[in-house]
């Protein structure tokens, strides 16, 4: 929970909310680009993010994605945070 | 453990590993008399024992493992009260999952939720504001809890339930923050700390000028750190070099990330939603001044502890003393190493955690327990 992950942003997804998809390794979510809205939010489109808890807290190159990646791979990290992005779907549906 | 050959940069790992060597040897620290390196961050204790750095690097070093894990420092009483918010008729409490072991005096939110309580774990507080928006004859809590990494989700979060009106959500607020245990520790007359490494995900949210009094004040080196192997020797030999030539400032190795005034638009959302509560109760630490937030009087109906009655808000006194032989605080300030604790392995396993530092693996004990500990322990 302490340690974001980086994600790819795809596409805006409601922009009044300043709501965008993301790919985090493969999978889909979708993520408040609240910290980073201080440009056009179409901009932000292709770029990596390091998301915390749903929020991309900082813009980072692709370099420094994969590296972060791969740390978070190592600590276990990485499957952590994509396991508790499963369990926030199913706890939307109540079928935790 | 992680051998130096595998390292992303074996040959800069070799080199760092040497000029950590050399630096320790001018200072003259040796085993016996180590150079005490805090590093604050949970994310960062986890990385050094996951890559075995505490065995790689000199014996003059010795990582002294903080308060940095928010889980790890969440006093029971407040356990207790989410238990107690969680089984009110109607409530749909949701949590970071990290939450569901903590042990408080009526066991775990996972006990609770066996129990029948309705607890979800979610990955974010999105996640509960749409549950809330899903279930609007329920009343949705979310359990705030970390520093200021996970801080400005949840300020973000309840001004998005305010703009939208949404009444049926409210949060719990845990946040804490990193600067003021590290006064609270650098103002400990038995501390014998000689440098710090700063949170890397921590410092991109509030820069690196908060840090500046442990330089200023203290005359500590800190420096802000990435949470690879490589970013903590390269850390670890800039904290030494400030040690050898007697400097004490605030270095910033993880800038690509940091920048030196942090994010703008998060910093303004605490400070929207947030003021700092006159203090708060740390596990193992006691109170600390000024260390934690509560929701301002303006968003009011999203703060739980109003909502609900409990916690800081409740009328009686809620201190509850940790279990005995504990020895959490004492391990968390770096005064006795896990192994020393009389609970560890027999009374407190992370299967059976009965401290905090047992539940994650960002905290020293489970580490000690996973990874074997550093040179010396017996493990
Ligand atoms: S072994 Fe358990 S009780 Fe002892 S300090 Fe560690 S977490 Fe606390």
């Amino acid at each position: 929970m302490c340690l974001g992950i980086p994600g790819q942003i795809t596409a805006i997804t409601d922009a009044a909310r300043l709501m965008a998809m993301a790919d985090v390794s493969g999978v889909r979510r979708e993520v408040s680009l609240a910290p980073v809205a201080d440009r056009p939010l179409s901009e932000l489109v292709g770029h990596w993010a390091l998301i915390h808890v749903g929020f991309a807290m900082a813009i980072i190159d692709e370099e420094e994605a994969a590296r972060t990646l791969e740390a978070l791979r190592d600590l276990g990290e990485a499957q952590e945070t994509l396991d508790a992005m499963a369990e926030g779907q199913k706890a939307l549906e109540g079928t935790q | 453990m992680k051998h130096v050959t595998e390292f992303r940069d074996p040959a800069l790992a070799k080199a760092l590993l040497a000029e950590i060597a050399r630096l320790c040897d001018q200072i003259g620290a040796t085993r016996e008399k180590p150079v005490h390196i805090m590093e604050i961050c949970g994310g960062h204790t986890h990385a050094i024992f996951r890559f075995g750095l505490d065995k790689l690097v000199h014996e003059g070093i010795e990582f002294i493992h903080g308060p940095g894990c928010p889980v790890c420092v969440l006093p029971m009483s407040r356990v207790d009260e989410c238990i107690e918010i969680a089984e009110r008729p109607g409530v749909i409490f949701t949590t970071f999952g990290d939450a569901m072991r903590v042990p408080g005096t009526r066991g775990s939110l996972m006990q609770a939720k066996a129990r029948g309580a309705d607890i979800r774990m979610v990955y974010s507080p999105l996640d509960a504001l749409e549950i809330a928006r899903r279930n609007p004859e329920r009343e949705v809590v979310f359990f705030g809890l970390g520093f200021e990494t996970t801080t400005p989700s949840t300020a973000f979060a309840i001004q998005a339930a305010a703009r939208e009106g949404l009444a049926n959500f409210s949060v719990f607020c845990n946040h804490i923050t990193v600067p003021e245990p590290i006064r609270a520790l650098l103002g400990d007359p038995h501390m014998t700390l000689d440098g710090f490494i700063g949170p890397g995900h921590v410092s991109m949210v509030i820069g690196t000028h908060p840090y500046d009094f442990i330089a200023q004040d203290f005359g500590k080196p800190i420096v802000v750190a990435g949470f690879e192997p490589i970013d903590l020797l390269q850390s670890v030999a800039m904290v030494l070099r400030q040690v050898v030539e007697g400097r004490a400032e605030v270095e910033n190795q993880y800038a690509r990330v940091v920048p030196e005034h942090g994010n703008p638009a998060s910093l303004a959302a605490i400070a929207d939603v947030y003021e700092r509560r006159p203090s708060f109760e740390w596990r193992g630490l006691g109170e600390i001044d000024a260390s934690g937030l509560r929701i301002r009087p303006a968003y009011a109906a999203f703060d739980a502890e109003e909502k609900f009655g409990v916690g800081y808000a409740a009328a009686g006194p809620r201190h509850v003393p940790e279990p005995e032989g504990c020895a959490c605080g004492a391990v968390m300030t770096g005064r006795i190493k896990p192994t020393a604790c009389p609970q560890y392995g027999l009374g407190c396993t992370p299967e059976t955690p009965l401290g905090a530092l047992m539940v994650s693996s960002e905290g020293a004990c489970a580490a000690y327990w996973q990874y074997g500990g550093a040179r010396g322990a017996a493990a």
